[in-house]
């Protein structure tokens, strides 16, 4: 068994989705429930693998790639094929693989005009391939087409069951993702091609880097195409207008999977790929990021203000959230990045809810114009009131998941890595803390306007609108259980991710400067990126206390 | 051997932090007070529909066994602050600790092992229990607990109080149309603020001070269907939020000031920690300053203090048994709490030793002063008894400004019974006259209502302060506290804080006044509202009298030094088991009792009654007489003679603007102008820059490349595009459209991109 995970369990993880959409390909359309019933075995069968996987992972080194595979690919270009995972894909693929089953079981009656169970399920499926296999890529080329992979089925899931405005929000989606995957490409391939390394393994790539194979010009050139090209997966200020109008557009599920897994295969290419690779050059970034990050904070929510939708409201808000991610990552410490991977499943787990929400209320009442709406607590209390708890969640409530995600990341602020300017993200810390406010702003301006209140006369006595149904409870009833989970215990998520994060991060990075003797940054080779200059102590946390914010 | 010398000697070097991991095994499992209550939230959550009684049986008997608990803890510590003989924990710090030679100290500052030791301790150590949390980078985050004095006295009054109250609501909202959910959010909200006071660090205490925020606005907002009361509820949560910014960034200050003198750790949210290393210098004082300013912040939104107390009178909206509770006996005075629970934080940041004013002082003051003038201007007789809080909560932050602590923690021990007698009893009047307008509905309940009128005359007597009521006792250690009493001498404190004495008692008159004119208009007079009203049942009036008992009596806990007639051992009982002497404590010297300073404020108090009292029972009874009918103020006042207290009148009516200011300038812009303008900038421009960039390069794409991309175009789209097709014509329209141009354009700019790239760097 163990052995048998050991070699084969990622891979079929990755392509039984694949497998699952030959069957399907091969059942005629009008057989609707056996197509039901073929994708969502399938997707529960790659939760097992998945929950195995968890199983026997190897707890104590989560540092280390488990299951991994590496076996030579397509030569020509030294791309291997190279699956493998630690503690920070982990968590993601868990997520991945709850998110999905729970979708087809939410779309189980309700599939979104014009319907055609088969076609939805099948991009579903292959959504499902490229979500687990990107966290699972260990080799930039692997990575990519994974990367892509993702692109054309959400395309497809927008443009044909989408809103009234699908073909404008598609294209736009597309393209403005592809045009970063462009630039990322050429990040990629400039990385490969100027450190010459062996293949396109991350640990290769990284290690000829450290090697000192390319210069710190091209070092931050190519840091900032893969930026650009995950930056707009994210996605970060001021790259995000694609996706108010993608989630406005996008059948509910689309939305789902948008918010809960494919906003973060751009954070996770930062702390996978880009800060592990390229830790020199991410200094330099830092702050730009860290700036773009509070921007996006202040800037979704104020934004979040303005909306009149419910759904395009949710989606300003992501940018809001993944604002916070961001500002984790650019401080690069240890603390930081936990607090992002921790905020990664957070926001996966209850903006996807608030999206399954705003699905069902779209549903009931046919509409999603704040205004018109009002008194989901009447109607139905249970919905009401799960709606109260993802809106409590997501303004980061302690006690439930959004908390440990924005608080962490918040705090890291404070002390960012060696070489990172103190001052500029103490005063992002602040910025981002008024953040917090905004965000409780609009969500409980939300709350208030959909939830309180008495029913619209227009909705008042419809017999649409009912309590929530049996298949929402089942979609919904893992994903409330784990916001209380990590809610109460973030243990849950920063036990996988600690050991991973700390050893993903370049030494200089987390070395205490202040202890640091002259040799030893030596032999580090901690360049005069991060400000390593011993004995004047500069850099030390004790002047970081000094200078108080 | 060698190596077990070396760590006795690190341990003995190290920073003692006057806690203790030994103690009675109820001091210890002081976790379980807070666990009851959470338990009855998920009981009632689940089952309490179901039960005969709704689920409030679950609520009383648990929080019933928590106040049982609280008790047998409060006597456990009774005895251990007298003789408690265990090992006192110590902590090796990066800096010599003065006090013990620096050289030894810092030889092992490195010596992760032998970060933490043992000695043999003192009486009056804090009880430490931790478990850890969650891990990362190597440092453990805990949860536990740290119950000494403060946390005693806070478990019993809030077990007390939250006992109480359940037992009113089960008369007071029975029928309502959620009273589960009621006692669910109670039991909660128990829950959380018993986890709040036994809070071992920082962060623990963030997560329960936001989640006593969340029950508050929960239940503010009970009854939801009506538009004021979300909008109350929304108010609390959101200024609390401005304050909770103060709080973030103060913890997050501390943590990493922390981890600077602590080796081998990058930060600690240790309370003991962080106090004891405040406490010995070897913090920046200009992190502590910042920190405190910071969680000054996060004070005056929980406590409502001056700028940000306007939530508080509008919280006034939730039921009345919430008021008792949570905006007047307990969630309000966590900021409070807070204080006292960093005081050593707050002592060094604020200086507060050896000086005449400082932020604190000065707001606590204000706020004592704002909030008793407006309580003259409401007819609402629970917003006389918020602003009443807000005034009280101004004290009770003055006394910690001015070093007086034990004072400040009294004042707030005495008036979570007398305040919480007042609510529960205006609540009483309520109701029964199904409104709470004393104006127009109130007035003469004094002969149907005499449990009630007894009951709240008593705790207006308390709260005015006139001996032998509690108020009376809690109050003066206050103004002696201050050391501003000059006129016989001075009364010793920690400095001459004469301008906090004055604000002091200053608020003492108002306070007497307006009490006066709350009790004239609600019990005295003829009745002005409508049906009869009568007397509340059992369930109302018993935790009614018991309050007002304690409101009697709690003042003798802690009888001044050197009284004459009271034997010592009866003396300063309070401040001998609540105020820590321990090193997570500040060195706070103590003020000396002041007959003279005990007479002139009490005159003040009756002068105050006095004025107000020949206004309403003797010019307003005249001329009720006169006019046939009960009036409530007299038709020719100040007001309307003279144009400037007009001015005034409308000034205090309108709550110095501030209202205004917070909700209609900057919610309303920031909702309004400003987000219609980040909404206009993200469409009109980024949007824009983003949608003429797309339509130009399609122009430019379809010049330039259309033969190449028909290439690309068949292979891969159009398979990827009939596996999943299906769809019908909307599919296919999208295939042949102009999808796969552009991402082949994008696609060969790319490459050639590469190879530019690839070229020039």
């Amino acid at each position: 068994m163990e052995n048998l995970l050991d070699g084969w369990g990622l891979t079929v993880a990755t392509f039984s989705p694949m497998v699952g959409v030959a069957v399907m390909l091969l059942i005629p359309r009008d057989q609707e429930d056996r197509h039901k019933l073929v994708a969502l075995v399938t997707s529960l069968w790659v939760a097992l693998v998945s929950v195995l996987l968890l199983i026997e992972f190897d707890i104590g080194h989560t540092d280390r790639l488990q299951f991994a595979v590496d076996k030579v690919w397509i030569d020509v270009i030294s791309s291997h094929y190279s699956l493998g995972i630690d503690g920070i894909s982990l968590p993601l693929i868990l997520l991945t693989v709850l998110i999905v089953p729970l979708c087809i079981v939410y779309s189980w009656n309700h599939f979104p005009e014009p319907h055609n169970p088969k076609a939805f399920l099948i991009l579903i499926l292959v959504l499902e391939t490229g979500m687990v296999g990107t966290f699972a890529a260990q080799d930039l080329v692997l990575f990519f087409v994974f990367f892509e992979l993702v692109l054309l089925p959400m395309f497809f899931m927008i443009a044909v069951w989408g809103g009234p405005n699908r073909r404008y929000a598609s294209l736009k989606f597309f393209l403005f993702t592809l045009f970063g995957s462009a630039l990322m490409l050429v990040s990629f391939l400039a990385l490969f091609f100027l450190t010459g390394a062996e293949s396109f393994v991350f640990t290769d790539l990284a290690d000829a880097v450290a090697a000192h194979g390319v210069s710190r010009t091209a070092q931050l050139w190519i840091f900032g195409g893969m930026m650009l090209g995950f930056g707009i997966k994210v996605p970060m200020f001021p790259f995000h207008t694609w996706l108010p109008d993608a989630h406005t557009e996008a059948p509910t599920v689309g939305s789902v999977i948008l918010a809960a897994v494919l906003l973060k295969l751009g954070t996770y290419g930062f702390i996978r790929i880009a800060i592990p690779i390229l830790p020199e050059a991410a200094v330099e970034w830092a702050p730009w990021i860290g700036m773009l990050a509070v921007i996006g904070i202040i800037y979704g929510a104020l934004s979040c203000l303005a909306q009149t939708d419910m759904k395009r409201l949710i989606a300003f808000s992501s940018v809001a959230h993944m604002g916070f991610v961001m500002l984790g990552i650019s401080t690069l410490t240890d603390f930081g990045i936990n607090a992002a991977v921790m905020g990664m499943v957070a926001h996966g787990l209850i903006t996807g809810m608030l999206f399954f929400l705003a699905g069902s209320v779209k549903e009931r009442y046919h509409t999603l114009e704040i205004s018109r709406l009002g008194g989901l607590l009447v109607q139905a209390p249970r919905m009401g009131w799960i709606f109260g708890l993802c809106v409590m969640a997501s303004l980061g409530l302690p006690g439930l998941a959004g908390f440990w995600g924005e608080f962490p990341a918040i705090l890291s602020a404070y002390s960012p890595a060696n070489g990172v300017p103190v001052e500029t993200f103490r005063t992002f810390m602040v910025i981002a803390a008024v953040g917090t406010v905004l965000a409780a702003g609009y969500l409980l301006w939300l709350l208030q306007r959909i939830a309180f209140g008495t029913p619209p006369e227009e909705f008042a006595d419809d017999p649409h609108i009912t309590d929530t149904s049996r298949e929402e409870w089942i979609a919904w009833a893992p994903m409330l259980a784990l916001i209380v989970a990590i809610g109460v215990y973030p243990n849950l998520v920063f036990r996988l991710s600690d050991g991973a994060v700390d050893a993903s991060l370049h030494e200089c990075l987390t070395v205490n400067a202040s202890e640091l003797t002259a040799d030893q940054a030596e032999a580090l080779g901690c360049a005069d990126v991060y400000n390593i200059s011993v004995g004047d102590g500069h850099g030390g946390d004790a002047d970081h206390a000094a200078a108080g914010g | 051997m060698t190596e077990l010398l070396t760590l006795a000697a690190s341990t003995a070097t190290g920073l003692p932090l006057g806690i203790t991991e030994g103690g009675s095994w109820l001091l210890r499992n002081a976790w379980l007070i807070p666990f009851l209550p959470g338990l009855s939230f998920v009981g009632i959550l689940f089952f309490g529909k179901r039960m005969p009684r709704g689920g409030s049986e679950l609520g009383v008997a648990f929080v019933g066994l928590a106040f049982v608990l609280s008790l047998l803890t409060a006597a456990a510590w009774i005895d251990h602050r007298d003789n408690f003989e265990g090992e006192e924990v110590h902590r090796a710090v990066a800096v010599a600790v003065a006090e013990h030679g620096g050289e030894s100290a810092e030889g092992h500052a490195d010596e992760g092992e032998s970060a933490e030791g043992h000695v043999p301790g003192h009486p009056s150590l804090g009880v430490h229990n931790t478990v850890t949390w969650f891990e990362m980078n190597d440092v453990a985050f805990t949860v536990g607990t740290l119950v000494d004095g403060p946390a005693v006295m806070m478990l019993v009054v809030v077990t007390l109080v939250s006992l109480l109250v359940h037992v009113y609501s089960t008369e007071y909202v029975a029928g309502d149309r959620r009273y589960t959910h009621f006692f669910a959010f109670l039991s909660l909200f128990s829950a959380s603020m018993l986890l709040l006071v036994v809070s071992e660090n920082t962060l623990q205490l963030l997560v329960s001070w936001e989640l006593v925020g969340v029950c508050s606005f929960v239940l503010i907002g009970h009854w939801w269907e009506e538009k004021p009361n979300s909008d109350a509820a929304l108010k609390a949560f959101l200024t609390n939020r401005v304050g909770d910014i103060g709080l973030i960034i103060g913890v997050a200050i501390l943590f990493f000031t922390v981890g600077s003198a602590l080796p081998g750790q990058f930060g600690s949210f240790s309370i003991a920690e962080t106090n004891a290393l405040a406490g010995t210098g070897q913090l920046s004082h200009t992190a502590l300053v910042v920190a405190s300013c910071c969680l000054m912040a996060a004070v005056m939104s929980k406590s409502g203090q001056f700028l940000l107390h306007t939530w508080l009178p509008d919280a006034m909206a939730g039921p009345t048994p919430v008021s008792a509770l949570i905006h007047a006996a307990t969630m309000v005075v966590a900021g409070v709490f807070m204080i006292a629970r960093m005081y050593g934080v707050f002592f060094e940041g604020f200086s507060i030793g050896g000086s005449s004013i400082n932020l604190m002082a000065l707001i606590g003051g204000i706020t004592t002063l704002i909030g008793a003038c407006l309580a003259f201007v409401q007819r609402d007789i629970k917003k006389v008894l918020a602003y009443s809080t807000i005034s009280q909560l101004g004290y009770m932050v003055m006394a910690l400004g001015v070093g007086a602590w034990t004072a400040a923690l009294f004042h707030l021990f005495t008036h979570a019974f007398f305040k919480a007698c007042l609510f529960l009893g205006a609540g009483s009047a309520a109701h029964a006259v199904h409104s709470f307008d004393m104006k127009s509905d109130m007035g003469g309940l004094r002969k149907v209502m005499p449990h009630t009128y007894r009951t709240f005359v008593i705790g207006s007597i308390a709260l005015a302060g006139l001996p032998p009521l509690a108020g009376f006792w809690s109050k003066d250690e206050i103004f002696v506290g201050t050391g501003g009493w000059g006129l016989f001498g001075g009364t010793g404190g920690n400095g001459a804080y004469t301008f906090m004495l004055v604000m002091g008692v200053t608020t003492a008159a108002l306070t007497a006044a307006y009490m006066t004119r709350c009790v004239y208009l609600t019990f005295f007079g003829e009745f002005r509202g409508h049906g009869t009203p009568h007397e509340s049942g059992p369930r109302i009036v018993v935790p009614l009298w018991i309050l007002a008992g304690l409101a009697i009596v709690a003042g003798f806990g802690n009888l001044p030094k050197g009284l004459p007639l009271v034997p010592e051992s009866l003396q300063e009982r309070f401040g001998h088991f609540v105020e820590p002497v321990a090193s997570y404590f500040p060195g706070i010297s103590h003020g000396t009792p002041s007959w003279s300073l005990a007479t002139a404020s009490t005159l003040v108090v009756l002068s105050g009654i006095a004025v107000a009292g020949w206004y309403y029972f003797v010019k307003v009874e005249a001329a009720s007489k006169a006019a046939g009918e009960s009036l409530t103020e007299l038709p020719d006042g100040l007001t309307t003679k003279y144009p400037l207290a007009r001015m005034g009148h409308t000034f205090l009516v309108q709550k110095y603007y501030l209202d205004h200011l917070y909700t209609d300038v900057i919610a309303g812009g920031t909702k309004g102008p400003v987000a219609a303008a980040a909404y206009k900038i993200d469409q009109d421009v980024i949007d824009g820059v983003v949608n003429a960039a797309g339509e130009n390069a399609v122009k430019a794409g379809n010049l330039v490349y259309h033969r190449f991309d028909q290439l690309v175009v068949d292979g891969i789209v159009n398979n990827s595009g009939r596996a999943s097709s299906g769809a019908g014509g909307e599919l296919r329209k999208i295939q042949t459209g102009k999808v796969q141009d552009y991402a082949a354009i994008l696609f060969a700019s790319a490459m050639v991109l590469a190879g530019v790239l690839i070229v020039i760097v």
